[in-house]
Order: structure tokens, then sequence, then C-alpha cells
């Protein structure tokens, strides 16, 4: 497993709505529909393109749900990089100034 | 209802929802023949802050199941299909269709235009069959073959039918209401021109025993827009389509309704 830091920040073409645990979200540009579970809504709402995935796993998923570090961050990888090849986050080896998150 | 025509062309004013669009056409023809398909749904209204001009022209194809295109032009809604073309201006409440002389054309074209003028105030168009009973409507909603047309079929004499195929649902003061609308599925018979509030919205479920189970909000929104009938797929529209049905799952309680087909399952409906 890479040690590259990576940032995910959430697109602007997207409707999203947190409805108890979970979250849906629908692409404004082909109006595909996703649902985040519990831990995807965690990750989901800290995706500001500031703070690293590694970090957002720990405090926010490792923190809340019973699973080992190691494994919750390549789960996350591969579930943001899902995410961003619908488009509907996006994924940057740096920090994403305020201007690219807007 | 008699319509109401003016000297030279014959218009009418065809009220679904309660939002009243003038048609207008030169062809006495095609007027009679709107006049019989919408039926109770021709008002006595003498005038209408909405119209559609309707052009006749030679048919090129008539594939009424193909899908419609939609898109934005300048402030113009464009949309065609095969059999029609047509525009609409969201600000000025006017549009004009171009179509041969047949009943699925118009229909179309006024679903689109009901979705466009909908999803700015919170309502939609659904693929869901529904009813009143007891003042309160119920919306059964699925994909094709899902049920909707048996449970119309199904419905016990003290069930008023709003339509089999296609449902109109309106926001009206933070509450929402069911509408009668003319489009039919397989019953082939328009619903009654009336409207209640709506109780419930049930995804239906073919099954061997008759069961309800709530379904979680976030499940019930995504199943939900997978049945709005949604034509235009420009950003500002998904975004309006996306918040009429999260705010219709937290208002409005949403069921899987597991159902085999037969006249008991109205027993667990009202």
């Amino acid at each position: 497993m890479t040690t590259e830091e990576i940032y995910i920040a959430q697109s602007t073409d997207i409707a999203c709505s947190t409805l108890g645990d979970d979250t849906i979200i629908m692409s404004t540009l082909d109006s595909t529909v996703f649902m985040l579970n519990a831990v995807g809504t965690a990750i989901w709402k800290a995706a500001d393109g500031e703070i690293p995935l590694s970090r957002i796993v720990q405090e926010q998923v490792c923190s809340q749900f019973e699973v080992a570090e190691d494994l919750a961050l390549a789960d996350a990888k591969e579930f943001v990089g899902e995410l961003a090849q619908h488009g509907i986050l996006s994924i940057t080896s740096t920090p994403h100034s305020p201007s690219e998150v807007l | 209802m008699p319509a109401s025509y003016g000297k030279e062309d014959r218009n009418m004013i065809i009220e679904i929802g309660g939002l009243p669009i003038e048609v207008q056409t030169s062809d006495p023809g095609f007027a009679r023949l709107l006049e019989a398909r919408y039926g109770d749904f021709v008002s006595s209204r003498v005038e209408s802050a909405f119209s559609l001009r309707v052009q006749l022209t030679p048919p090129k194809t008539s594939d009424p199941d193909a899908d419609a295109e939609v898109w934005l032009e300048g402030s113009d809604w464009k949309m065609q299909r095969g059999d029609f073309r047509a525009r609409w201006n969201s600000a000025t409440h006017e549009g004009e269709v171009f179509q041969s002389a047949n009943p699925y054309a118009i229909d179309s074209v006024l679903r689109i235009v009901h979705t466009l003028m909908l999803a700015p105030q919170g309502g939609f168009l659904l693929h869901a069959s529904s009813a009143v009973r007891n003042g309160k409507a119920f919306l059964f909603s699925g994909v094709s073959e899902a049920g909707k047309t048996t449970m119309a079929r199904l419905a016990p004499p003290d069930v008023a039918l709003l339509t089999d195929e296609a449902s109109y649902v309106r926001k009206l003061d933070g509450q929402y209401f069911a509408y009668g609308t003319p489009f039919a599925g397989e019953l082939g018979h328009p619903g009654k021109n009336i409207s209640a509030p709506v109780a419930a919205l049930y995804l239906l479920k073919k099954a061997t025993k008759n069961r309800i189970d709530p379904v979680d909000p976030a499940e019930a929104v995504r199943r939900l827009l997978r049945n709005i009938l949604f034509f235009a797929h420009q950003p500002e529209m998904v975004r309006h389509v996306f918040a009429s049905a999260c705010a219709f799952v937290q208002a409005i309680p949403v069921y899987e309704l597991s159902f085999f087909p037969d006249q008991r399952v109205w027993d667990l409906i009202g």
C-alpha cells in the first residue's frame, strides 16, 4: 500500500442529502444516484479537500467504527476512487486551495 | 364539458393538477380528438396563463415509446421525439408544438411541460397508480410490471382512481396533494379529476403474501428518484427533482408493499 497522502473534495456537480445514517448523492451531470452508508457518510462529510484521507479515516472512521486502520484506509481509497470515477468527488495529491474547492 | 372556441382557432383549456394550459389548434378534427381524450380534464375556464399552440405537420416516425429529448436553449425548453418537436418558455408560460395529428405526441408534451412547471415548486409526476380512499390519497409506485395497474384493477368500489400510470403530486402550503390525471396506462381510461392530501407512498413488490414494511429514508429517496418522470437532465432541474424527492420522503411515510394480486391487498390500505 502506498504511503502517499491523497486529498478528497466533494464535487460541486452534485445534489446531496443525509437522511438518518445514510447519504444520498445525485450527479447533476448524468443524474446517477449513489447511496452511502454510515462509514461512507463519515468520509464524505469530511471531504473538504484539505484534510488528508489517512487523517479522515483515523478521525472519522477508526474512532467511530471498529476497524483496523490499514484495512479502513485501503477500503476508503477504493471507495473514494469509485466516487471519483463518477465525478462525485475529486482526488488530488496536494490539498485543494479554497478556490478549487469552491 | 364544452371547450371554449375562438373565431378561427379551436382552443381548449386542459387542466391537470390544477394547472390550466390552453391548447390552441386550428384543426377541428384535432380539437375533437383532444376533447375526447381529455374528457373531464377539459376545463370550462375561459382563460389561462399557460398556452401551447399546436401546429399539425405530416408524420415522420411515430414511436410513442421512444424517449423524448429535452434540453434548455436560452430561455426555451426544447423537446423532441420522432412524432413531435416543441418548445416551452418557463418565463412566459407559452410554447409551440409541431406534431402529427396523434394523441400520444400532445400527451407527451403535456407531461413534459407539467414536470417542468412542477419541479421548482416541489412537485413531480411519478410512475405510480394512485387512488383516493376516505379522503386520503395513496400512491403505488414501481417500475414496469411492478403492479401499478394491478392495484388499480383490484380497487374496491369505495376507492376513486386518480391514475393507473402517472401520478401527479403537488406541494401546496407545505402539504402534498395527489391529483387525478388523464394519463392512462394499461387500464386505458383516465383517472378521476379530483385531488386529496397524500397519506402514503407504497413501493410495489409482487409476493405470495401481503405485507407492509417501512423503508429507510435514503433508500426511499433512491427508489422514488427511480420512478419520478424526469425528462430534463439539466443541472438546475436535477437539483429541483432531488430536493423534491428528499422533502417528500421527509413528509410522507414510504412503505414497501409486498402483495399477492387479489383484492385482499386493499384491506391494508386506507
